[in-house]
């Protein structure tokens, strides 16, 4: 029997639903999905269209000038990211097209922009999602990378709106300086990785070079803008290489950032290392960075070739799911339906440890099993399953077992499912599975 | 009405952290300080069974002619035969399930109640419990055991609150204007530890899962040598009725608890569904007494339920919703080694409407006893409890002087 259908379901989708027959062309499923035109999740509650940027300084604006004013005190931007994620994780629990979404989920943890960075980035990182990372999913990297480095959300959460050329008008004026948060992750984490072994002068050069660049949230027009009066003066050499002074300056370095081989390599690995194996295999890594080199950066070719891998199909299970997957995948299992289960599913991933756009850190949530694992983070795992099989009371064990694992299902969870005592723990042994816990 | 700050409820639920925690140390500082002599020493705990329990199945009537033939394949063996019923009195007989509650009956603390139901004639669930907690002929937005606190001595400042529900869920029962406390298991609710077990047996393969889930189990204290053991039935209620009984031990501890026990339903193959809530209840029961200790003696429990099951076995091995039903009084304080009933008989013309037991006591005059005998509160708040309830007199003499 072939098995690759429901593998393609598991690897690459968001696990298997009952009423999604499985492909019977994994690879023509896979592709279709990053062919079609992208189906956003719907808007959040109350929205007849998704808020954007503008909207949400203004729900920001409301909640600080009600504060201010000692009036209300309700958390309009807190209810807004949350309606936000929970329309998104709706969605994925839902989506008929799982891959669209994995590939969405990979570069938004790419290029983290976290609730940790406080209301001010919150209130538009819904906005971030559908603006800077969904158009480009599948269209060219370099553009992504453009996209969400002029983003307000990033340029607010890595402080860039605080960073003055020391040399500029303002600077001089004020004797204010460099942040160097933005200029650091970008070699660091969006691009290069530390494996390119560029300096700390090329960090402070890509420092100056980004000044100017900042939020406007009180003021029309609201979001990014360029202030020259706070921009260094001059050239500024990355790399070895010379950019000019101004505002067309930043787009220069961030196209020959994305075409860099380190860049390219340090993509690749992540790209494999999340699709395939926690230990990328080196193979599966050069065959993906040279296809990024050979098509200047084309991530819908890159998600064409991923699972046309080898690797990606054997071994199975090689992958952890993470909290939010595999909760997804539970929901999924079930047949849930998003639009009521956004809510309960954003509550699992906070209990779980991965609380929803609220990475600790610019470098976004782990990938790899055993930071996942220690042992009580384990146990907790088992215990949220055994509570969420008790939301499918009325479902067959054997039949949720049938969609989420058929034939990859072994011997012993076949047995372990089929000998529990209620439908609540046979369900709860079957999501604790080693093949349900993994993808 | 009690009006102690938030700390008093907070201290409480500390309390109950550390004493799950550290059950011996709790349980020593227990023995070593003097139990204070208050207005409230008697102990209450009422237990509400969901679902409707077969009165016939609890405490089977199996000297009345009529009982085999209409229980058919559900009818149990006679005291003595192999799993037959646990003799109380030469007419009535324990479900073997409840060998605890034989015990008690041996020893003069358990008061089974049959024939028994309260003013409500429909077989709702849900109209039937809303009204058996309410206490009165229709439904109210608090329960007859909480408007009865409101007649007890309030707790000392900075004490838990004399009431307590035990559960996830504040049952009508215990809402109302009087504060109670509350004690829930800790969320998400965890699996039980056979099943912990087949997790972990499961993943044990697993190169990453399974060291992670073994290192945990052991973190929390799930010995090897218990989980290798067989399954126990030690579920939720179990575990909560040890809690309740630890509780109300303790000298400045709650006075009046509250739980409940579902899976009562039983419309189809009761033989079978049926022993382990029974066993549930009676592993419950056995968990109480044990951790009340010393306070057995002052405690008095009553399990009710929503009404009784139709006398005649259905279709499916199972029974449907009745009327008259059981309800067990027991504790050190009660009474008991006796079973309570003016029986009605179960031929043809001696049931309810042709097919439930007829009830013949007023599930009322039970609980009003409780309150006035037990607790000794005043007929004003006996009343306010039971509102409406003027015609049925507190039943007399359940209780040990």
């Amino acid at each position: 029997m072939d098995t690759r259908p429901l593998q393609a379901a598991i690897r690459f989708g968001l696990g298997p639903r009952p009423d999604q027959p499985l492909p019977a062309d994994p690879l023509a499923w896979l592709d279709a999905q990053i062919e079609a035109e992208d189906t956003p999740p719907p808007p959040p509650q109350d929205f007849e269209i998704p808020p954007g940027t503008v909207e949400g300084y203004r729900i920001w604006r409301e909640k600080i000038d009600a504060q201010r004013a000692m009036r209300d005190t309700r958390d309009t931007v807190w209810f807004l990211v949350r309606d936000e994620a929970a329309a998104m994780f709706g969605w994925c629990i839902d989506t008929p097209a799982p891959y669209r979404e994995r590939l969405v989920d990979f570069w938004t943890n790419h290029f983290t922009v976290s609730r940790r960075g406080g209301d001010a980035v919150s209130c538009v990182l819904g906005a971030y999602i559908r603006e800077a990372i969904r158009p480009h999913v599948t269209g060219r990297f370099a553009d992504m990378l453009v996209a969400v480095i002029k983003h307000p959300a990033m340029l607010g959460y890595l402080d860039q709106a605080s960073s003055v050329g020391p040399g500029s008008p303002y600077g001089r004026k004020r004797g204010r300086g460099l942040n160097e948060n933005l200029a650091r992750e970008l070699l660091e984490l969006h691009t290069l990785s530390p494996a390119a072994g560029y300096t700390q002068e090329d960090v402070v050069q890509c420092a100056r070079l980004l000044t100017g660049w900042g939020t406007e949230l009180r003021n029309e027009p609201v979001g990014t803008v360029f202030r020259a009066s706070s921009h260094e003066p001059g050239p500024k050499t990355v790399l070895g290489r010379r950019f000019e002074e101004g505002p067309e300056a930043t787009e220069a370095l961030l196209r020959f950032l994305a075409d860099h081989p380190a860049t390219q390599r340090h993509l690749a690995a992540k790209l494999v290392r999340h699709f395939v194996a926690d230990d990328p295999p080196p193979q599966a890594v050069s065959r993906i960075a040279g296809l990024l080199r050979d098509t200047g950066g084309d991530l819908r070719a890159v998600a064409a070739a991923l699972p046309r891998l080898p690797a990606a199909w054997d071994p199975p299970f090689s992958k952890l799911r993470s909290p939010a997957d595999l909760i997804t995948a539970v929901f999924r299992a079930g047949g849930a339906a998003g639009a009521s289960t956004g809510q309960a599913a954003l509550s699992a991933c906070a209990l779980l440890n991965q609380p929803f756009w609220s990475a600790p850190q610019p470098n976004g949530w782990p990938d790899q099993a055993a930071d996942w694992l220690g042992p009580e983070a384990a146990m907790q795992r088992l215990d949220w399953l055994y509570d969420a099989a008790g939301r499918f009371g009325r479902l067959d064990p054997m039949q949720v077992l049938e969609t989420s694992l058929g034939p990859l299902a072994p011997r012993d969870t076949l047995q372990a499912v089929r000998g529990a005592g209620s439908t609540r723990e046979a369900l709860a042994l079957l999501f604790a599975s080693p093949e349900f816990q993994r993808r | 009405m009690s009006h102690l700050p938030k700390i008093g409820r907070r201290g409480l639920l500390l309390g109950l952290t550390a004493m799950a925690a550290t059950a011996r140390a709790r349980l020593a500082f227990a023995e070593t300080t003097p139990a204070t002599a208050t207005a409230g020493e008697s102990r209450l705990v009422v237990i509400i069974l969901r679902g409707a329990m077969d009165g016939m199945a609890a405490l089977a009537p199996y000297g009345d002619p009529a009982y085999r033939e209409l229980r058919g394949g559900i009818a149990l063996p006679e005291p003595g035969q192999e799993q037959g019923l646990l003799d109380c009195g030469g007419f009535f007989g324990l479900n073997p399930q409840l060998a605890t509650l034989h015990r008690f009956f041996r020893e003069g603390t358990l008061l089974p109640v049959h024939a028994v139901a309260g003013p409500y004639r429909n077989r709702s669930h849900f109209e039937a419990q809303d009204l058996l907690e309410s206490g009165a002929s229709e439904r109210l937005s608090s329960g007859w055991l909480n408007r009865a606190l409101v007649g007890l001595p309030e707790a000392p400042p900075g004490k838990p609150e004399t009431g307590l529900a035990l559960g996830l869920d504040l049952p009508l029962l215990m809402r109302g204007p009087q504060r109670v406390g509350m004690w829930a298991p800790p969320r998400p609710v965890r699996p039980p530890p056979d099943l912990y077990a087949r997790m972990a047996e499961l993943l044990h393969a697993d190169p990453a899962l399974g060291p992670a889930v073994a290192d945990g189990m052991r973190a929390r204290g799930y010995a090897t040598a218990v989980l290798g053991q067989k399954r126990d039935l030690r579920g939720g209620f179990v575990a909560l009725a040890g809690i309740a009984g630890k509780l109300l031990a303790t000298p400045e501890g709650p006075r009046v608890a509250a739980m409940e026990l579902g899976g009562w339903d039983t419309h189809a193959d009761q033989s079978r569904r049926l022993g382990p809530v029974l066993g549930q209840l009676d592993a419950g029961m056995s968990a109480l007494q044990a951790q009340l200790r010393g306070a057995w003696s002052k405690t008095a429990v009553l399990v009710m339920t929503e009404f009784g099951r139709t006398v005649r076995v259905n279709g499916a091995g199972g029974t449907d919703h009745g009327t008259g039903g059981v309800a067990f009084l027991l504790g050190g304080a009660v009474a008991g080694g006796r079973v309570l009933a003016d029986w009605p008989g179960l031929a043809e013309g001696q049931l309810f409407e042709k097919r439930d037991l007829q009830p013949t006591r007023d599930l009322r005059a039970v609980a009003k006893a409780l309150l006035r005998d037990h607790l000794r509160l005043p007929a004003g708040a006996v009343a306010a409890a039971f509102p409406g309830s003027g015609a049925v007199a507190p039943e007399a003499g359940l209780f040990r002087a």
